[in-house]
């Protein structure tokens, strides 16, 4: 198996060496920290919602694998702009990529570069760690959420 | 006897296999569970398919067969262990459970809120869990003597902890994240000057070092079946029988009774009180096979072996600009914690196993000696006597193929 071709495509490594929105959010409405107890991610993702329901930003801090945070600086993007409806349609759609149930997965922009995850189920928690985070972040989860 | 290598593999049938495709496996992670020796296998087969009784109860012969096997195994644990007498080996479901049983059945009973229990911050987290559970219990206070960066015990700082308030000590013999192997029998001598009873987690030691409980002095000593090439669920609490006299049973049940009625109930002579129900007797006889196995092998030929690569890894992996080698004690056996600049542990626990490498990426449920080292995780290599100086060159061959995708 071609490891650098399934899973470490050049996007990701790209992202994990210069990760977007990789800060803390100036007046940020929302925010969860989330944690893998058995690997040791650990992230903070902030975001600014609208009045009107719309994820205006999104930001994250923390540390973790390569996985881990390059689905988390390409997610910051991915959402940014969409309504919060459309925001847990793009979750289930990114679920669906990382599990190799997306029957399109070139129809999905960006996040196609997870679809290699659904071969190593190991990991497949480090690509969705950052997206429960951002899901506990809506709900205005106080404690953290924990994936493993 | 010098041993064959490649004979000796052949003894253990997980090795002899591909992984991911093309690769022969490589398997660096004999410090989360060894393999299974052979002989192992065979007794355990032996007992499902034609032995399959319970101990202790029957007339039948082949409850009795079953006992004499079970049985048979106590007089192995006690010359591998060099115990005084079969009657001071206990049967648990593993370390965990023996500490566990130390805690509640023995310390439990002697703490008063403000007394103290001393560990090492190298403990794997059953080494820490009950005591921190006995400690909410009983007000007790957990203290922990620190490690060097090298990752040794500092025995001065460990001495200074020591006080008429120490009611208990319980000490890893060999580190399972850094492979650290500590100065036990000079810490149980500290403690005991002080008349303060020791626990030694021989866990990682018991397939390491050669271990001789009457020469190191220890109250207590843990081992698993599961390190030591034979099957999970089945571990040893040793004690000595003066102190195993003074500890209360914490599973009340069959087989642990001489006599029961509604008023009273008798418990059974020492081992046998700390033995509830029925007992994992193919875990204890596929022990016994493993006993057999290493010590007609010798520990000793099998401790300067995993020593050996230990510092081999150590010293090869040195070499690989940005790796950095975690744990650089003096006495060292059988495990080589590393780091990887740009690359997260698990990444390249991914790419090595990709390569047919299995090694173990994480904190190696040693949290605070990650904290110490200010890491989240390492990678760890672990050895054992089927590994080879060839798995080191897979391994650092791999290792390059981490640093090409993480430059």
């Amino acid at each position: 198996m071609n490891v650098h071709d399934e899973l470490y495509q050049q996007v990701i490594l790209d992202h994990n060496r210069h990760p977007q929105h990789f800060h803390e959010l100036d007046g940020h409405t929302h925010q969860a920290e989330g944690y893998n107890p058995l690997c040791g991610d650990h992230y903070h993702v902030f975001m600014r919602v609208s009045d009107d329901n719309i994820v205006e930003e999104v930001s994250f801090t923390g540390s973790g694998c390569a996985i881990s945070k390059a689905s988390l600086s390409i997610m910051t993007d991915a959402l940014v702009g969409k309504s919060v409806d459309q925001a847990k349609q793009v979750f289930e759609q990114f679920h669906q990529i990382v599990l190799g149930k997306c029957e399109d997965p070139a129809g999905v922009g960006k996040l196609a570069v997870f679809a290699g995850v659904a071969k190593f189920p190991t990991r497949v928690k480090c690509a969705v760690l950052g997206w429960h985070t951002f899901m506990g972040a809506l709900d205005q989860r106080q404690e953290a959420v924990v994936t493993e | 006897m010098q041993w064959n290598r490649q004979q000796l593999r052949a003894d253990f049938p997980a090795l002899s296999q591909n992984v991911r495709g093309q690769y022969p496996l490589v398997y660096l992670d004999s410090a989360a569970t060894t393999f299974k020796a052979r002989p192992v296998i065979v007794a355990l087969n032996q007992y499902y398919q034609r032995e399959s009784a319970n101990v202790h109860r029957g007339v039948h012969r082949l409850s009795e067969l079953a006992t004499e096997k079970y049985e048979a195994t106590r007089s192995k644990v006690q010359q591998f262990i060099g115990a005084a007498q079969s009657n001071e080996v206990v049967f648990t479901s593993g370390t965990t459970a023996a500490i566990n049983l130390v805690a509640q059945g023995y310390v439990r009973k002697t703490l008063e809120p403000g007394d103290e229990i001393v560990i090492t911050e190298m403990e794997h987290h059953s080494n820490i869990v009950p005591w921190q559970m006995l400690c909410r219990q009983s007000g007790a206070i957990l203290k922990v003597a620190p490690m060097n960066d090298a990752g040794e015990v500092v025995l001065r700082d460990f001495q200074d902890l020591l006080n008429e308030r120490t009611k208990f000590v319980s000490l890893v013999y060999v580190s399972n994240s850094l492979g650290t192997i500590n100065p036990i029998k000079a810490m149980v001598a500290l403690a005991h000057q002080q008349g303060i009873p020791v626990l030694v987690d021989a866990a990682q030691a018991a397939a390491t070092v050669p271990i001789d409980v009457e020469d190191l002095g220890c109250d207590f000593l843990a081992f698993s079946g599961h390190k030591l090439f034979g099957p999970t669920g089945v571990g040893v609490l040793y004690g000595k029988m003066a102190t195993l006299e003074e500890m209360d049973p914490v599973v009340g049940g069959g087989d642990m009774i001489l006599s029961v009625s509604f008023d009273k109930t008798t418990f059974n002579r020492i081992p046998y009180r700390f033995e509830a129900g029925t007992p994992h007797i193919a875990g204890v006889i596929g022990l016994g096979a493993a006993i057999d196995y290493v010590r007609n092998i010798g520990m000793e030929q099998i401790a300067a072996h995993d020593q050996k690569l230990a510092r081999s890894a150590a010293q090869g992996l040195s070499t690989i600009p940005g790796v950095r080698v975690i744990g650089q004690a003096r006495a060292k056996t059988a495990v080589c914690s590393f780091v990887v600049e740009h690359a997260h542990p698990h990444d390249i626990g991914t790419i090595l196993d990709a390569h047919g490498v299995a090694i173990r990426a994480g904190h190696h449920c040693t949290q605070p000696v990650m904290q110490h080292y200010g890491l989240p995780a390492t990678a760890r290599a672990s050895f054992s006597l089927y590994n080879t100086e060839q798995d080191i060159d897979r391994l650092m061959a791999a290792v390059l193929k981490v640093k090409e995708v993480f430059v």
